[in-house]
């Protein structure tokens, strides 16, 4: 195993400030550190409101933090997301870290093919390889073909969702945030989640999760950690 | 269960791949530099101090709302417009940087008509409503040196397809087309010539949704697949976050915030865009 970390999170702090509720402050978290090695999956807990969206969501760039360091080895370096430029954090997504949330964000008109393809797209691989390698994916996650061309619009949410991983899977990025990814599915699709994220472990990356179902976390997890234990809350 | 992966050899060979690509990213620096852009309207200030750097394959969005300054800003950038101050700086082909402002007007029209497009809001600002669909596309070619006829139809043809345009309607007058297709040929007109950098003046205001969704789409997969840069001036979130990588917040004339546009939109830090990003109806 590598000796250095492929996430080093020190000192991260957020807080929301509503300027258009009276400019009230709402203090998340402060303090928090957080290491994670490659071929390991960490678990976030915590009650609901602790955090662990809004960490996740930090660690991709989507929020901005109110202070601390968020380390990600990219390229053979440590980039630091929370303060690097605009370009740097989407070659930082476009190349090492993945991030599937809950919710697909639909594009219209675009077919569910094309909406798992996209990732390899962004990095040059040709359309037709990059579709090939999308229907593999989607077979992966049980989506019928007949709903490849379609755009997903239309899909129940355990399918939307299962379309969501197969393009969060489709990269084999070293670094994989993943929130709730198996929130609406049957058993059958948790069990194909948890044999992916398992490969995933088994290749090296560094995965950060929040998996509310405990047979899954239980299935996935090296480590749990608390949110709350990791930063002060404020 | 079997997990089907990639031969290692096929992985490997992509990072590789990657690798370099990264490298060359690296080393491109902005096509478009601007600097401490101002202008006025009497007293009071169009744009404020605005400076903004662009690589190719960007596409930056401006929002805010009517009266904010952000076609004032567009039409500094794309040259439409002197400002009272500030520098442009332009990245040639050649990997020469050029100061847009300091040239003669006929190395900007040049300039703005070779490497650069620009679509308005109004289709009918950009095209020639007298001549055909055909001819508006056709005319943008010969422009740029293009002489040979069969080579011009041959181009015209492929990018009336490329945006969807019905080619039994090529020799038609664009003032007998809807305002979806007149804003579909306007696009063909401007891509044509390959342009490196494209400037957007609210590309699908006033048009119907369904409409507005294919042409985003359309937009969507040209940035992507030719690596064009461009500047997008929209009033809507949606459009914005759909099409653009960066974003900027204006608000009389000054920028209130800069990011990256999910974030902008997802955790506004200004007061501005925050009220901006909360009085969007959800559907």
């Amino acid at each position: 195993m590598e000796d250095a970390p492929r996430l080093d999170v020190r000192g991260l702090a957020k807080s929301f400030v509503l300027h258009t509720q009276g400019g009230v402050t709402l203090d998340v978290f402060r303090d928090l550190d957080l290491q994670v090695f490659a071929g390991e999956c960490v678990a976030l807990q915590g009650p609901s409101g602790s955090g662990k969206s809004s960490l996740i969501r930090l660690l991709y760039g989507n929020y901005v933090s109110a202070a601390g360091e968020i380390l990600v080895r990219h390229n053979g370096q440590m980039v630091d997301v929370a303060a690097a430029d605009p370009h740097v954090v989407l070659d930082v997504r476009r190349r090492t870290m993945g991030y599937v949330s809950q919710f697909l964000r639909v594009i219209p008109r675009v077919p569910a093919l094309q909406v798992v393809a996209e990732p390899l797209r962004a990095r040059g691989v040709p359309q037709a390889t990059a579709e090939a390698e999308a229907g593999e994916m989607l077979a992966q996650f049980n989506i019928p073909k007949a709903l490849w061309s379609l755009a997903p619009a239309t899909f129940s949410g355990g399918e939307q969702q299962r379309v969501n991983l197969a393009r969060g899977f489709i990269i084999d990025y070293p670094v994989l945030l993943l929130d709730e990814p198996t929130a609406s599915l049957d058993a059958a699709n948790r069990d194909v989640v948890v044999a992916m994220i398992r490969q995933a472990i088994r290749r090296g990356a560094a995965i950060i999760g929040i998996f509310h179902d405990s047979t899954v976390r239980d299935a996935v997890a090296s480590r749990i950690v608390d949110v709350t234990s990791l930063g002060a809350a404020a | 269960m079997t997990v089907a992966t990639l031969e290692p050899t096929e992985r490997s060979r992509r990072a590789d791949q990657d690798a370099a690509d990264a490298v060359a990213a690296a080393d491109a620096g902005p096509l478009l530099k601007a600097a401490g852009i101002s202008h006025f309207y009497g007293a009071r200030a169009g744009c404020e101090n605005v400076s903004l750097e662009l690589r190719s394959g960007e596409v930056l969005g401006i929002v805010g709302e009517s009266g904010s300054g952000k076609t004032t800003l567009l039409n500094c950038l794309a040259a439409r417009l002197r400002p009272a101050s500030g520098q442009l700086a332009y990245r040639l082909t050649t990997g020469r940087t050029v100061d847009v402002y300091g040239l003669s007007e006929a190395e900007r029209r040049r300039l703005t008509r070779t490497d650069w497009g620009f679509v308005h809001q109004n289709p009918r600002d950009g095209l020639r409503m007298a001549v055909s669909a055909g001819a508006n596309v056709g005319e943008r070619l010969m422009a740029v040196g293009a002489r040979h006829y069969g080579d011009i139809r041959d181009q015209v043809t492929d990018w009336l397809t490329r945006v969807e345009m019905d080619l039994e309607r090529m020799d038609d007058l664009p003032s007998t087309f809807s305002g979806g297709m007149q804003q579909r040929v306007q696009i063909a007109r401007n891509l044509v010539s390959q342009p490196r950098l494209v400037f957007m003046d609210e590309p699908t205001g006033g048009l119907d949704v369904s409409v507005q969704a294919r042409l985003l789409d359309l937009l969507r997969g040209l940035t992507n697949d030719l690596g064009l840069a461009a500047v997008i001036v929209t009033h809507d979130l949606a459009v914005a976050r759909l099409l653009s990588h960066r974003l900027m917040v204006m608000r009389q004339g000054r920028v209130v915030e800069h990011g990256l546009t999910d974030q902008v939109l997802d955790d506004p830090q200004d007061a501005y865009s925050q009220l901006l990003v909360s009085s969007v109806l959800q559907t």
